[in-house]
């Protein structure tokens, strides 16, 4: 296989609490950390390691977004991969534009395998990479947790409800990745460096003549319903008690 | 009018309850009449048990050796040929469900909604975003087609009861081949289900062993309770995946929720959210479980759990 694109979404970092904006029409953004997909990481790593066993020649970073997306774009070069295109878009263009999107650069570029993130973490849509394949004609193989990839084809394990599920895809494909597929590399300061040397192409969603939506609109934001805080008892005793009080034993 | 398809999530020869909150759903759109489509090797038993759900019209099936396995490649241009003429088409927000409907919808042109967790109106749904700590209300297009998948924690079955009739259907759509079901790999158990259970009983890191990880399985078959997992136990190989709970495992409600040894991090409390009672054990008492636990114990699970297991004899 040649050339596998790998999608990296700049989003809240996961380990920020996220706080819904007293106006609701969002949460707050303003002066919070944004990271890569915590998935996407995954998608790249895997990447690099098929690319570095010698089964795949390139690793391109794709980001749709903001034009700030090129920090999560560099971070990916300096994991590794060998050029980064970032689509300049509204950081809040609908699902199948996105995917539209994918598949222009995949037309364009010629790609044998598209590694996602199974889902981004702030829309928590899982819907890119299944549409994607629609789109393209072409197999799927969601919530990977395991990947073996041979001539012309992959063999993939998914982490389904009932357990793990194995199935052969021929490439080219779309794979989205679960977490326990890999543990993403740290970046090393070298790497920052020579990562800024690598090409980074820029467009502009306007430019590549699709027609975005008909979106989903959102209306309004808002918090979730709160958890009342409850009892704290002393020992076993008490839980039991706490328990019974409550009918649950 | 609303007529909505519903997709049956199914393994061959029985229906998956997560089909009845699906449809329960669905029942909640004014004025829907609801289908469920069937697509199977065997329909029969598959059918017979959808037929029985209440608010359902009809039940379709598409019988043929390719829709023996769930492969989303070749149900959906099935499923996208069938919709035509229905407003909505639902799946379960399952693994199932997840990798099928946004395929499905590509298909039929259309932005797919994930997750709803309550309908306003025909067009206008609530889900959750950035891991259930904010609600959307969204809106899809009106007048366009809705595919959506369904957040089954947020639904109730719809009751039985219902004798709706059984339709065999055809279909032109191509199957592809490129897509190989090999195997499934399932950790059998006589427990009750994870997903559907009123009581689940749940590990975390700190159990620090598959042996360990006994003493839960011991208190949960003590409450005839199912088993769940933190993200930490499943990845410490303490339990299979299938166990994990939360934002990236299962979302679930059971009546009665017991935390061992879990920290409660957002990713791990987005499953939980709606649970009846939440207790926690866990002996840091700064332990972020506490704040959403309804019963909370400080205490080192390793005397705790064994002697709370012996105390309900
Ligand atoms: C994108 C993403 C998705 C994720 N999805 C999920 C998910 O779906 N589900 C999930 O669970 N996690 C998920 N996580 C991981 C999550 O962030 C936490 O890392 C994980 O939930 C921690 O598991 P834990 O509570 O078992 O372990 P820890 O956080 O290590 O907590 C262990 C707890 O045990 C307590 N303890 C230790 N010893 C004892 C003892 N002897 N007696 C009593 N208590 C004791 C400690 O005080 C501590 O609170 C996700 C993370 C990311 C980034
Ligand atoms: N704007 C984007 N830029 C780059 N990749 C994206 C973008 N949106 C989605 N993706 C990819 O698609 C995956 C699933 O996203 P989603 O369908 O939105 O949950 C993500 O993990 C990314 O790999």
């Amino acid at each position: 296989m040649e050339k596998i694109l790998v999608g990296l979404k700049r989003v809240v970092d996961y380990n920020v609490r996220v706080r819904v904006r007293n106006d609701g029409t969002g949460v707050e953004t303003d002066g919070v950390k944004m990271s890569i997909n915590p998935f996407d990481e995954i998608a790249l790593e895997e990447a690099l390691r098929i690319r570095d066993r010698g089964e795949a020649s390139e690793v391109i970073v794709l980001s749709i977004g903001s034009v700030d997306a090129q920090q999560q774009l560099r971070t990916g070069l300096a994991m590794g991969a060998d050029r980064a295109i970032l689509v300049e878009a509204d950081p809040g263009l609908d699902a199948l534009s996105i995917a539209r999107t994918f598949k222009t650069i995949v037309d364009r570029d010629g790609i044998d395998l598209v590694l996602l993130g199974k889902q981004a973490i702030d829309n928590d849509n899982s819907q890119t990479a299944q549409m994607l394949a629609a789109m393209w004609d072409r197999p799927q193989a969601t919530f990977a947790s395991q990947i073996a990839t041979e001539a012309g084809k992959a063999t993939v394990t998914r982490e389904v409800d009932a357990g793990l599920e194995t199935v052969e895809i021929d490439l080219p494909a779309v794979i989205s990745v679960d977490l326990r597929l890999n543990e993403p590399r740290y970046v090393k300061l070298p790497d920052i460096m020579k990562a800024k040397k690598k090409p980074l192409e820029q467009l502009a969603f306007a430019d590549l003549g699709i027609e975005a939506g008909p979106a989903i609109k959102v209306l309004a934001v808002e918090p979730p319903a709160e958890r009342a805080r409850g009892v704290m008892v002393n020992d076993v005793a008490g839980l039991v008690a706490a328990l019974k009080e409550k009918g649950l034993v | 009018m609303s007529k909505i398809l519903v997709i049956a999530e199914h393994d061959g020869s029985a229906l998956n309850s997560s089909t009845a909150k699906t449809v329960a759903c669905a029942a909640t759109i004014d004025g829907a009449t609801i289908d469920v489509l069937v697509l199977a090797s065997e329909a029969g038993s598959v059918a017979a048990e959808a037929a029985q759900i209440d608010s359902v019209a009809r039940v379709l099936t598409v019988e043929h050796a390719d829709n023996d396995k769930a492969i989303a490649a070749v149900l959906a241009p099935q499923i996208a040929e069938l919709a035509d003429g229905y407003t909505h088409v639902f799946g379960p927000s399952s693994t199932f469900g997840k990798d099928l409907m946004p395929r499905v919808a590509a298909l039929l042109g259309v932005n797919p909604v994930s997750d709803i967790m309550s309908v306003e109106n025909s067009h206008t749904f609530k889900r959750p975003i950035y891991a259930g700590n904010a609600v959307a209300r969204v809106e899809a297009p009106a007048g366009s087609q809705v595919v959506a998948t369904v957040r089954l924690a947020s639904f109730s079955a719809a009751p039985g009861g219902n004798t709706a009739e059984i339709v065999s259907t055809r279909v032109n759509a191509a199957r592809p081949s490129h897509t190989r079901f090999l195997k499934l790999q399932s950790a059998a158990s006589d427990r009750p289900d994870l997903q559907t259970a009123s009581r689940v009983v749940a590990g975390g890191r700190a159990l620090a062993s598959e042996e360990n990880f006994e003493m839960v399985y011991k208190l949960a078959d003590k409450l005839g309770a199912g088993v769940g997992a933190s993200r930490a136990a499943v990845d410490a190989g303490y339990v299979p995946n299938e166990l994990q709970v939360g934002q990236t495992g299962k979302i679930i409600a059971p009546d009665l929720y017991i935390a061992i040894g879990i920290s409660g991090a957002i990713q791990h409390l987005t499953g939980i959210k709606d649970a009846g009672t939440i207790v926690a054990i866990n002996k840091d008492e700064e332990a972020p479980i506490f704040e959403v636990a309804d019963i909370g114990l400080v205490a080192d699970l390793f005397s705790a759990v064994p002697e709370l297991t012996k105390a309900l004899d």
